[in-house]
């Protein structure tokens, strides 16, 4: 099998095994971006950035501590990992996808890199994403969109556009992206991966570049939900840096993953399959309860109320909180800054108002204005108290059941182009995804069919606040049973050597 | 017509911890610009807050001291403003639910009143940086080593009528946070600033005028004068018909007044929401009860004891607990010497004129417990004698005096030898005839200025007793 | 609600954009739309609701009292678009 075909665990077995060394997996990958990637050649444009020498310099490295017996406990050891834009690597460049940040080179590592660096992960490039991380459609990106490799006239999703899109052609064998109001799980949904939100807290924020930050987490994206819980016994735990992650002992996701899903409750919220839900994608996520109830999950449907107001209650909280966080951004202490400025005031107008992109613009206002004096009640705190319902909706489902199951997004991927004209509709799009983010739950996608064009299709697993290792070992058992997750998305690589 | 000033203030104080409030960065003064900082009290991308614990018992501590309501479920929350000494955009502080409220604190003024000002609240937050202005090139340096000490702003009521209880108010903050050890409240340094809310109203009237706000207070010196500059001020704008505008103002020290600052930095929607980055502190029993029992014995307390204990005259002890520096001195010293009366009496004569004379505080002098303990046992033990002392308290006063080895490389002991002494007394009365004559014909100071040449030939050192009980033997023999 | 075009004004120079009429407009329009969508928020009562800023009931996450090293000034410095060798710099700001 072709390295850059295997999974992030089979590779890593591979290496460990000294089948292959770390440097040859590094530079397969890195070819495999050359060949697939170029923007202007009509690429997929995954990656901003991709880390060649450094890459390389790395992998050697690493193969040099396997070669001494040293990461013995590391199953992804040398094996690459490919890192969205908003994640801060030290002196190398992070650029959230925005004009704004210039060439701006972090001073220090997020502690996910730390965390990856110490278990022997080779970081092979920086991922495309959305502008900061704002878009469901990878669209928003100043460096270009990112083509879907199912169909390159269709969006990979967003945010994690690169991410979903780098994983699915083979680009990396897994990656890192962020999930503020579905962007990891919607992306993988489109792409055809796996990509899993942990329980909020559960990975350091520490180095995300902040979106929304009551919202925002960092998580894989991957093959399958074996390599999800690889990456996720790397990067979690409580990070004395980030006062909100969490400081919970578990063990280790991967070796918890035994496929028995016997007695596990499914809850089925009817609202979620209502009208506005493509057949076939509705289909295909019933197929999944179908499945785990063949290995003796028990499924069954209920009500969840108020879950139509997540959209405007999550676009609320995070335009709020992205309008403080996005306002360092002035051309003052890193990044672009705009000429012809006539005093301070006049610098950051200017530098702020050709640095952000359009959606950028569009949420800091929002937020600006539902913070504003006169309508910080009607607005912000009302969505506050709704997020209270919600997440009490939530927590009532979860004293009955085990996990949650509904789509990832309403459809497949759409086509370019035919939401950034209409932002309501992309927002509305997210009515999947953002309601597990305002109750801070962990959520996966994992790949369970195709429409009548042949484009993926994601089913959700949602779980209790902490349940991580639950989802994933319900996603592992629906991929032991099926082969969704392991369809290639495009063979134009291979077919052109 | 008769008008009453009405000001509340906001008191900035910052803490003294080791470290900044979120980052573990030291909180020294001075330094490089830029030289105590890291990527979190810089604003860098991707960076989050974490609440120094210390921070949170300070100001519970100073909350307690001032009679405030502990807020035991309190939050952090963002006040967002663009400014370059804020890197981040946004301060963080606290709005919604401060750490402390309605608090008390009782002052008396210099010319004996006595009241109450009510504390609103007090709340935590993150001081900004310093801009350094080159004015040759037009141009603004950011000096990020202030951002993020830990401050607390204590917000009292519009509770002052007069320069003088804002004084009295000040001075006993003041002497309350250096007691507790939270602050050391440096006003030059800028560790604790003033904001005077001012406007003024007919007397009798019940509603509030239009209120400024001044800035850039730093010393109680200028508070004063700026209190009395802006009230004259709006009397004056309203006597000729004006009317005050809301707005906020900067007090020039040079020039002695103040002027608006313009009126865009006054046009704010701070947009104050949760800060999403810090889980809410909640303080419970056992906390607050480790900080209360913490708390160190305070000044009014303290002059209690020194009443009862020692026996001070109030006046003497209300002075002396009135500066921490002041009452630890004297505690110390009267733990040396034993001579409570003595040191009190030293600290209210020469102390207190020394320190008025120098213009410097109680705690940056370099006069030591152990010097002045000394001066009292010499003096007491008539090795020498008060006017000697007094010289050497001069001496020690500037600088670390070893009083006994001064004394004895000097030979300053005083002189009580009788045999020495009526020889000089006899040399003086021979030599001096005018004066014995004046003596004898009852003309009593005469022995005054006898006495003075008697000391003069002992050098200043003769035994003040000795030498007048000889005097007056030879003179009435 | 209706956003007016001064509430545009109002809000791009509270976030400092400048926004020329054209895109005024069009953040008016746009803007318009989705806040009004967002007033079916209305249909909720919240009376009495406690706003949750947090989803879960963390506490007291707080740091000792400790120094540790300040970071390579030079680093703090090296992606400013204007600083000399001890800070960044700006236009003059006005005192």
């Amino acid at each position: 099998m072709n390295i850059t075909e295997m999974t992030a665990l089979e590779l890593g077995a591979k290496i460990k095994s000294g089948e292959i060394k770390a440097p040859d997996a590094a530079r397969a990958v890195l070819d495999e971006i050359k060949k697939k990637d170029p923007y202007y050649s009509g690429g997929i444009n995954a990656y901003i950035i991709t880390l060649e020498n450094e890459a390389i310099k790395r992998a050697e490295e690493v193969q040099a501590m396997i070669d001494a017996g040293e990461l013995e406990d590391s199953p992804l050891a040398g094996v690459p990992i490919a890192i969205k834009d908003n994640i801060c690597t030290k002196g190398m460049k992070t650029t959230c996808a925005s004009k704004i940040l210039g060439d701006f080179k972090p001073p220090y590592n997020a502690t996910v890199i730390e965390k990856l660096n110490a278990a022997g992960a080779v970081i092979i490039g920086k991922l495309n994403m959305d502008e900061f991380a704002m878009g469901s459609t990878g669209e928003t990106s100043f460096y270009g969109e990112t083509k879907n490799p199912w169909n390159h006239e269709r969006v990979t999703g967003g945010s994690s556009s690169g991410a979903a899109a780098a994983v699915a052609a083979c680009e990396a064998p897994c990656a890192l992206g962020s999930d503020t109001g579905g962007s990891i799980r919607q992306p993988a949904s489109f792409c055809g991966v796996t990509g899993m939100k942990p329980t909020y807290g559960a990975v350091s924020r520490y180095g995300l570049i902040a979106y929304a930050s009551s919202l925002d987490q960092i998580g894989p994206v991957a093959k399958d939900a074996a390599d999800c819980a690889a990456i996720l016994d790397i990067i979690c735990g409580k990070d004395e840096m980030d006062g909100t992650s969490l400081d919970v002992e578990h063990k280790s996701y991967l070796d918890s993953l035994s496929g028995d899903v016997s007695g596990l409750k499914i809850g089925i919220p009817r609202q979620c399959f209502g009208d506005g839900l493509n057949a076939d994608v509705k289909a295909a996520v019933l197929g999944v309860a179908e499945t785990l109830k063949s290995k003796g999950a028990e499924t069954e449907e209920f009500d969840m109320p108020l879950i139509d107001y997540a959209v405007p209650t999550y676009y609320i909280i995070a335009a709020a909180e992205a309008s403080s966080n996005l306002s360092r951004f002035d051309g003052v202490k890193y990044g672009f800054r705009a000429d012809g400025f006539e005093d301070l005031t006049d610098l950051y107008m200017k530098t702020r108002s050709e640095g952000f992109g359009e959606e950028v613009k569009r949420r800091i206002m929002l937020g600006t204005f539902a913070l504003s004096t006169g309508y910080y009640d009607a607005y912000y705190k009302k969505a506050l108290q709704v997020k209270a319902l919600i997440k009490k909706v939530f927590d009532e489902a979860y004293e009955k059941y085990d996990i949650i199951l509904f789509p990832a997004a309403p459809t497949t991927a759409p086509k370019m182009g035919e939401s950034l004209s209409d932002p309501l509709k992309m927002y509305l799009s997210d009515i999947y995804t953002v309601s597990v983010n305002l109750a801070g739950l962990p959520g996966i996608s994992v790949p369970c069919g195709f429409d009548k064009d042949g484009m993926p299709i994601g089913a959700q697993l949602v779980g209790a606040p902490l349940g991580d290792s639950v989802i994933l070992n319900a996603a592992f058992a629906y991929q032991q049973l099926t082969d969704h997750h392991k369809k290639p998305a495009e063979k134009f690589g291979k077919e052109a050597e | 017509m008769a008008w009453e000033t009405v000001m509340g203030l906001e008191v900035h104080v910052e803490l003294a911890t080791k470290s900044k409030i979120f980052c573990s960065c030291t909180t020294e003064f001075g330094g490089e610009p830029n030289s105590h900082c890291c990527p979190v009290c810089t604003g860098m991308p991707g960076t989050l807050p974490v609440v120094n614990r210390q921070v949170v018992n300070y100001a519970m501590k100073a909350g307690i001291a001032l009679n405030c309501d502990i807020t035991r479920y309190n939050k952090f929350d963002r006040k967002n403003y663009f400014y370059p000494d804020l890197p981040k955009a946004y301060q963080i502080s606290q709005l919604y639910l401060p750490i402390c409220r309605n608090g008390r604190v009782p002052i008396e003024t210099e010319s004996g009143l006595k009241k109450d000002i009510r504390i609103h609240e007090i709340h935590m937050e993150e001081d900004a940086g310093k801009l350094i202005h080159d004015e040759f090139n037009d141009e603004t340096k950011c000096d990020y080593n202030r951002c993020g000490v830990p401050l607390i702003e204590i917000v009292s009521e519009p509770d002052f009528r007069s320069a003088e209880e804002v004084i009295a108010y000040l001075t006993k903050l003041k002497s309350t946070l250096e007691y507790l050890g939270v602050s050391d409240c440096k006003m030059q340094e800028g560790s604790m600033r003033a904001d005077v809310n001012l406007s003024v109203r007919q007397a009798g009237s019940e509603e509030f005028g239009t209120r400024t706000e001044m800035k850039n207070l730093n010393s109680f010196k200028a508070i004063a004068k700026a209190i009395n500059f802006e009230a004259k001020r709006q009397i004056d704008v309203i006597e000729r018909g004006g009317k005050v505008i809301q707005e906020t103002r900067r007090w020039d020290d040079n020039k002695d007044k103040s002027y608006a600052m313009r009126s865009k930095e006054n046009a704010q929607d701070y947009r104050y929401f949760p800060e999403p980055d810090l889980p809410p502190i909640e303080i419970d029993d056992q906390w607050y009860n480790s900080v209360k029992d913490s708390l160190p014995e305070l000044a009014e307390a303290k002059k209690q004891r020194y009443i009862s204990e020692f026996s001070l005259p109030e006046y003497d002890a209300n002075m002396i607990t009135g500066q921490k520096a002041l009452a630890d001195f004297f505690e110390e010293t009267t733990a040396l010497c034993g001579n409570p009366k003595e040191v009190s009496n030293w600290i209210m004569g020469e102390l207190m004129r020394k320190l008025g004379d120098e213009g410097i505080e109680a705690k940056d002098m370099k006069l030591t417990p152990k010097a002045l303990s000394t001066l009292i046992g010499l003096v007491e033990k008539k090795t020498i004698n008060r006017n000697k002392a007094k010289e050497i308290f001069a001496i020690a006063f500037n600088e670390d005096l070893d009083v006994e080895k001064y004394v004895k490389d000097n030979n300053l002991e005083q002189v009580s030898d009788e045999g020495l002494v009526l020889e000089i007394v006899k040399n003086v009365i021979a030599a001096n005839s005018k004066a014995v004559d004046d003596y004898n014909s009852g003309n009593k100071k005469a022995i005054g200025f006898l006495m003075g040449q008697c000391m003069k030939e002992l050098k200043g050192k003769g035994d003040p007793g000795v030498v007048n009980k000889l005097l007056n033997q030879e003179l009435n023999k | 609600m209706e956003i007016t075009k001064e509430m545009v004004a109002y809000v791009a120079e509270l976030s400092r954009l400048k926004l020329s009429d054209e895109e005024a407009e069009t953040a008016r329009k746009g803007l318009g739309e989705i806040i009004g969508y967002m007033d079916v928020l209305n249909n909720i009562d919240t009376e009495g609701v406690e706003p949750m800023s947090h989803a879960f009931a963390v506490k007291n996450v707080m740091r000792d009292d400790v120094v540790r090293p300040s970071h390579d000034r030079a680093e703090l410095l090296a992606n400013a678009p204007k600083a000399d060798d001890e800070a960044i710099i700006v236009p003059r700001t006005v005192e």
